[in-house]
C-alpha cells in the first residue's frame, strides 16, 4: 500500500472512529481475561481455603468447582461478544472506509 | 496380566517440582497385549485420511495451496482445526487423569490452557490474517529489515516446533506401546511416516482435514463417557461429585485447589506462558493465514474457544467419571505391586491411562478400541500440524526471503519445503529414539516458554508499536529466547529432575514472569536508541502496516502473486 492510501485512511473521520471504538473494545476485554484469570491464580496460591468452601450448607460442590467453570464460560462467552461486534458493526465501518477511499482515488 | 511399571507422567512428576505440564507422556511403560479393535478403527482413519491426501495433492498447484490450502478454509472449519490441532492426547488424557489423581487442580491447569484464545482474538487474530502471507515471520518482519527478523522469527518458530514435536513423537511412541502392544520403535516410525505422507503430499489442505475428523472424534468420544458419567449421576453435578469423594481417599479435599499450586509467583508465571505461548504458537498462528478475511478468522477464534472450553469441561467431568467407575477393587484396572515393602494398587499401564480404564468400564472393549485409535489419531494431527510449520519456517522464512532474497521461484521454493518435511520426519524418528527414555515433559514447556518470551513480544511489538526497530526486535526477541532456554535449564524441571543436580540454581519452574517482561523491556531500550537509517526506514513504515492491518487494505492483492 503507498503512503497516500494509508494517509487517507488514517484522516477518515470514520476510521478514526473505528479504531478508536475497536482498541477499546479489544484492549478492555483482553484487561478484564487477564485481570480475572490471575486474580483466581493468586487465591489459589495465597488462598486456597476460600475455593474450598462449599456453595449451600448442605451441598459439597465449592466455589472453587462454579468459579473455574466461570472462568470457561467466561472466556467463551467474551469472545463471542467480540467477535459479533467485529464482524458487525466495525466491519461495516471498515468496508465503508475502504470504499470511500477507493473511490476518491 | 501381571505388569510391572514405574510410570510416571508428566503431570504427576511435575507437580512434585513445582512446574507443571500435563502435555507430554514421559517414563517407563510396559507393552500391552495386541488390541485387535483399536488397530483395526486406527487403520481405518488412517486410511481415509490418506484418501484425503491424494485428493489434496491434486489439489496444490501453488505455494500458497501448499502452506495454507489457497486461504479457502471457512472459519468454522478452521476452528475445527484449531481445536483439533490445540488438543493434544496428553491434554486429553494428562488432565483427565490430574482429575483423576487430585481433582480440582486438573480444572486450575485447563483454565490456563483456555484463556490465551480470547487474547489472540482481541489483539492477534485478524492483524495477523491481514498482515502476513504464510508464516508469523510474515508479519514480524513486514516493516523490518527483512533478514535479521526473518532469521529471528525462523528461529523462534524451529525451536518451538522441534521440542514440542520430540514430546509428541516420545508420547506416542509410549501411548502406542500401552494401546495397540505395538514396540515402541515401530510406533515412532509409523508416525514419523504417516506425518510426512500427510505434509509433503497433502500440505495444508490435508492438515486441516486431519485435524478436523480427529477433532470430531475426540470430542464425539469425550461427549459420549461424559454423557454416560453424569446419567449414572441422575444428570446431577452435586450427585456426580459425592459418588467421587465418597470413593476417592482424598474424600471431599479433591473439590478444592490442591498441591498444584504452592507458590503465586509460580503459578502467574505458568500462567503467563500458558497465556501468551498460546498467542506465539507458529503452528497455531499459521492457521489464521487459511481463512479467505479478518472476519472469517474472528470466527474460527469463536468456534476454536468455544470446542477447547467444551472439552476441557468434559475432561473434567471424564476425571471424575473414572474416579467413580475405575476402582480399586476391579482386578481388570488395578493390580497390587510391592513398593518399598509395602503392597500398593497401582494403575494398570499408569496414572494417564484414566479415561482409557474409564471408557472400556463405560461403553466396553469397542469403545476402547475407539478411544485408543482417537488418541493415536490426535498424535497424528499434531504432529502435522507442527512438521508444515517448522517446513515452511525453513522453506519460506530462511530459503526463500533471506537466501534468495525473495528471488526464488514457487517451484523451488515448494521442493525447499518439502525436502524439509522429509527432513523433519527422519529427525523426529531419531529423536523419537534418542529421547525413548528420558524425561521429555519440560519440553512442552519450553516451547510454550520460547512461543510466549520469543514470538509472542516480538510480534506484539512490530504490530502495535510504531517505534520498533530491527535492532530492537531481533534484540528483544533473543533475549526472551534465551533467557527463557536458560532459566528452564537452571530451573527445577530440569536442573533437579532431569540433570539430579541436588538443588535448583533459578528457583521457579517457570521463567516466563520474567523472561516476556525482559523481552519487552530490550526490544524497548533498543528501539529507542537506534538511531540507524535502517530504524528511520522501520519507524515510517509503521503507518501503512497499521492501516493495512485494521482494514485488510492490500492484503488480498498481497496473496496472489
Amino acid at each position: 500500500m503507498d503512503k497516500q492510501t494509508a494517509r487517507k485512511v488514517l484522516e477518515n473521520p470514520e476510521f478514526q472512529k473505528m479504531e478508536r471504538q475497536k482498541s477499546m473494545l479489544g484492549w478492555g476485554f483482553s484487561a478484564i481475561i487477564l485481570i480475572m484469570y490471575f486474580s483466581f491464580i493468586w487465591i489459589i496460591g495465597s488462598n486456597p481455603d476460600l475455593l474450598r468452601t462449599p456453595v449451600s450448607a448442605n451441598g459439597i460442590t465449592t466455589w472453587g468447582i462454579y468459579v473455574g467453570i466461570f472462568v470457561i464460560v467466561f472466556s467463551f462467552v467474551t469472545t463471542g461478544i467480540y467477535v459479533s461486534i467485529a464482524n458487525g458493526k466495525f466491519e461495516k465501518m471498515t468496508q465503508d472506509v475502504v470504499k470511500s477511499v477507493r473511490g476518491e482515488k | 496380566m501381571k505388569l510391572r511399571n514405574s510410570l510416571m507422567f508428566a503431570a504427576m512428576s511435575l507437580m512434585a517440582s513445582g512446574g507443571v505440564w500435563a502435555d507430554a507422556l514421559t517414563g517407563d511403560v510396559e507393552k500391552q497385549p495386541l488390541n485387535i479393535a483399536a488397530i483395526v478403527m486406527f487403520f481405518i482413519f488412517v486410511g481415509f485420511t490418506l484418501g484425503i491426501t491424494v485428493w489434496a495433492s491434486k489439489q496444490n498447484k501453488s505455494t500458497k495451496d501448499y502452506y495454507t490450502a489457497g486461504g479457502g478454509i471457512s472459519g468454522f472449519q478452521n476452528g475445527l482445526a484449531i481445536a483439533g490441532d490445540y488438543m493434544s492426547a496428553a491434554s486429553f488424557l494428562g488432565i483427565s487423569a490430574m482429575v483423576f489423581t487430585s481433582g480440582y487442580d486438573g480444572l486450575i491447569y485447563s483454565t490456563g490452557f483456555l484463556v490465551g484464545w480470547p487474547i489472540v482474538l482481541f489483539l492477534v487474530a485478524e492483524r495477523l490474517r491481514n498482515l502476513g502471507k504464510f508464516t508469523f515471520s510474515d508479519v514480524a518482519a513486514y516493516r523490518l529489515g527483512q533478514t535479521p527478523v526473518r532469521l529471528f522469527a525462523a528461529s523462534g518458530a524451529i525451536l518451538v516446533v522441534i521440542f514440542y514435536l520430540i514430546a509428541q513423537m516420545v508420547g506416542a511412541g509410549k501411548l502406542i506401546e500401552l494401546l495397540f502392544g505395538l514396540d515402541y520403535i515401530y510406533a515412532v516410525i509409523l508416525v514419523g511416516v504417516l506425518m510426512v505422507c500427510y505434509v509433503l503430499f497433502g500440505g495444508m489442505l490435508a492438515t486441516t482435514w486431519v485435524q478436523i475428523i480427529k477433532a470430531v472424534m475426540l470430542l464425539s468420544g469425550a461427549t459420549f463417557m461424559s454423557f454416560m458419567i453424569l446419567k449414572h449421576a441422575g444428570f446431577s453435578f452435586e450427585t456426580m461429585f459425592k459418588q467421587a469423594t465418597d470413593i476417592h481417599e482424598k474424600g471431599t479435599h479433591i473439590l478444592g485447589p490442591g498441591p498444584l499450586v504452592k507458590n503465586p509467583i509460580d503459578a502467574i508465571s505458568l500462567g503467563m506462558a500458558l497465556m501468551f505461548g498460546t498467542a506465539g504458537l507458529p503452528h497455531i498462528l499459521m492457521r489464521f493465514f487459511t481463512v479467505p478475511d479478518a472476519k472469517e478468522a474472528r470466527k474460527s477464534v469463536f468456534v476454536a474457544t468455544g470446542l477447547i472450553g467444551y472439552f476441557y469441561l468434559l475432561t473434567f467431568i471424564i476425571g471424575f467419571g473414572a474416579i467413580i467407575f475405575v476402582t480399586k477393587d476391579n482386578p481388570h484396572f488395578f493390580h497390587q505391586v510391592m513398593k518399598e515393602g509395602k503392597s500398593v494398587y497401582e494403575l494398570i499401564g499408569g496414572n494417564n491411562m484414566a479415561a482409557i480404564h474409564l471408557s472400556e468400564a463405560l461403553g466396553g472393549n469397542l469403545f476402547l478400541g475407539f478411544i485408543s485409535a482417537v488418541a493415536f489419531a490426535t498424535i497424528l494431527a499434531v504432529v502435522a500440524g507442527l512438521a508444515l510449520s517448522g517446513a515452511s519456517a525453513v522453506s519460506h522464512d530462511i530459503y526463500a526471503s533471506v537466501i534468495r532474497k525473495g528471488q526464488a521461484t514457487q517451484q523451488e521454493e515448494m521442493r525447499v519445503s518439502k525436502m524439509t518435511t522429509l527432513a523433519l520426519g527422519v529427525l523426529s524418528i531419531i529423536f523419537g529414539v534418542m529421547f525413548e527414555s528420558q524425561n521429555v515433559a519440560f519440553m512442552v514447556g519450553l516451547a510454550f516458554a520460547i512461543a510466549a518470551s520469543a514470538n509472542f513480544p516480538v510480534l506484539m511489538l512490530s504490530m502495535f508499536w510504531k517505534n520498533l526497530t530491527t535492532r530492537g526486535a531481533v534484540a528483544g526477541g533473543f533475549t526472551g529466547l534465551i533467557l527463557a532456554l536458560v532459566l528452564i535449564v537452571l530451573g527445577p524441571t530440569v536442573w533437579v529432575s532431569v540433570l539430579h543436580h541436588e538443588k535448583a540454581i533459578f528457583p521457579y519452574g517457570n521463567p516466563a514472569i520474567f523472561s516476556i517482561p525482559a523481552a519487552f523491556i530490550v526490544g524497548w531500550l533498543v528501539s529507542i536508541l537506534d538511531n540507524s537509517e535502517q530504524a528511520k526506514k522501520d519507524r515510517e513504515g509503521f503507518e501503512s502496516q497499521y492501516v493495512r492491518s485494521m482494514t485488510g487494505i492490500g492484503a488480498a492483492d498481497a496473496s496472489d502473486h
